[in-house]
This record gives C-alpha cells, sequence and structure tokens, in this order.
C-alpha cells in the first residue's frame, strides 16, 4: 500500500492505535495459550482475538479506508458478524470434542454427562460423579 | 405477500450485506441484492427451520449495547488474568445453568453472547431437562455468574424472542 503515505497525521495517529491495541490483544491471547493450565482454560484464550482484538483491527481498517477514499468504507461490519456468528461453532466443536474424551476416558474433572445420554456410551463405574 | 416474501426481515438483511459487499446503493446493486435475497430466503424456508421471530427489534439493540460492553469488560479481566505474573488461587471450572427459555433463536444468540464474551464458553446444551453446560475461567462465585446469564441475558432475550 503505496498510497498509505497519503494518509493524514490525525487520522494515522488513531489508526496506528487501534492496530496496536487490536494485535496487542491476539499477542495476549496467544501468550494465554501457554501461560493458561488445562484446555478448557486455554480455549478461553484466543477469544480475546476474535472479539475485541478483531474489532479494533476493523476499526482502524474502517478508518484508514474512510479517510484514503474519501467516503464511508463499511463492509468490515460484515467481517464482524461473521465472526461473532461462527467463532461459537469452531470453540463449541472442540470443547465438546474435549469434553466427550475426558468423559469417556471417565475422568473425574469434567461433570458426567446428562442422565439421557447414559444410555449410548457404556456405563462406566469406576469414577463415580462427583 | 407471505408467499412471496416469507421472513421480510431476513430478505432485508440480506439485501443490507449484499449493498455492503458490492459497497454500492446504485439501482442495479438494490436490484440485484433484492433478487438474491429473495432467491436465499426461498432455498432457507426449504430447509424448514425452526419458526420464531424478532418480537422487540428495540429491546435488541439495547441488549447489542449492553453485550458491547460487557465484551470489553471481559476482555480487559481476561487480559489480567493471562498477564497476571503470579499462580493465583483463581478457579475455574464448569457451571450448570437452568433456563427457562425454549426458543431456538433466542438460544443461539445466548450462545453467540456468552461464548464472544471472553472468560466463558458455552460447553453443552441439554433440551431434555433445558439446561446449560458452561466452563467459565474465573469462577468467584456461582451464584454471581447465575445471576448475570440469567437475569442479564436471558430475560432480555426471552421478552425479544418469546
Amino acid at each position: 500500500m503505496t498510497h498509505l503515505a497519503d494518509l493524514p497525521v490525525w487520522a494515522a495517529i488513531p489508526v496506528a492505535l487501534f492496530l496496536l491495541l487490536g494485535s496487542a490483544l491476539a499477542l495476549i491471547g496467544s501468550i494465554g495459550f501457554v501461560r493458561l493450565r488445562s484446555f478448557y482454560e486455554r480455549v478461553h484464550a484466543p477469544t480475546l482475538g476474535t472479539s475485541m482484538g478483531i474489532g479494533f483491527v476493523l476499526l482502524a481498517s474502517m478508518l484508514c479506508f474512510t479517510v484514503l477514499q474519501s467516503r464511508l468504507v463499511l463492509h468490515e461490519i460484515l467481517i464482524a458478524v461473521s465472526m461473532l456468528v461462527t467463532t461459537p461453532i469452531t470453540l463449541m466443536l472442540l470443547a465438546r470434542a474435549a469434553l466427550y474424551r475426558d468423559r469417556s476416558e471417565g475422568s473425574d474433572d469434567v461433570p458426567a454427562a446428562p442422565p439421557v445420554h447414559t444410555a449410548a456410551p457404556p456405563a462406566q463405574d469406576s469414577a463415580p460423579p462427583v | 405477500m407471505k408467499r412471496w416474501l416469507p421472513s421480510p426481515l431476513l430478505t432485508a438483511a440480506l439485501v443490507a450485506m449484499w449493498l455492503l459487499l458490492t459497497e454500492s446503493v446504485a439501482l442495479g446493486s438494490i436490484l440485484m441484492g433484492a433478487i438474491l435475497a429473495t432467491v436465499t430466503v426461498w432455498g432457507f424456508k426449504a430447509l424448514d427451520p425452526p419458526g420464531g421471530r424478532l418480537k422487540r427489534p428495540r429491546a435488541a439493540f439495547a441488549l447489542a449495547a449492553l453485550v458491547f460492553a460487557d465484551i470489553a469488560r471481559s476482555n480487559l479481566a481476561v487480559v489480567k488474568i493471562i498477564l497476571n505474573p503470579r499462580k493465583t488461587e483463581r478457579v475455574s471450572g464448569f457451571l450448570h445453568i437452568p433456563l427457562d427459555m425454549r426458543a431456538p433463536y433466542g438460544l443461539a444468540t445466548l450462545a453467540c453472547i456468552i461464548t464472544g464474551t471472553p472468560g466463558t464458553i458455552w460447553v453443552e446444551y441439554n433440551s431434555a431437562n433445558n439446561t446449560i453446560l458452561l466452563h467459565i475461567l474465573d469462577l468467584v462465585d456461582e451464584s454471581t455468574w447465575i445471576d448475570t446469564i440469567k437475569g442479564r441475558y436471558e430475560k432480555r432475550l426471552m421478552e425479544i424472542f418469546e
């Protein structure tokens, strides 16, 4: 983007600030992968990037291209909406896969399967639910 | 009318999406968007989706603003937890919450809110007793979390969808 130099200073400063804030949140989310202890804790970390992290980056993009092209650039809203609607699908898939494995291994750390489900997997008497 | 335009709100949303994608409000884009949206809604209806409609759109905007503020607040909270150098006695854990809401779109919206807010994740929904299982990163007080989910979100969602 060579014409990015045309961006006036009053717009460049907030754009840079939003970009830094957004990428900092994404970075902190990634640090969370290392620092948090269990899988279920780690699955929380990337939601920083998918909520306010991407929000700041999109805000920067909207401001930058609105000023550069001298017209309202709003289609970043679509990215935000798709993000908000699709993240639960991935996160639920991951969390439920982990939960399924932990339950079938008879782990004590996860809540037992609800009664309606106990008909499907073989009953595990070795690890009684707390 | 009902037959040609089964869900006006969804059609309008799809037209708005098309206009945003093409970045124009020219007559051609509006016409193209209207045609695409109508055909898409027919296709969607052919899948026989569960019924339900937005009863109070204004309440939905109020809820969106509330969720926006909550997302900002919990982002900060999770940042603090991750960057906290000491391994404190923070407890994370699972939490069962019984719900009163049955509206499918209300539940879907609740899932988006809970997962979109850092620190809480929707793990499982049991339709037999209408209970959700959440995993919460900072489970200080269970009753506070139940009050938040039920009093703050579920009550408003029920007003909107039921």
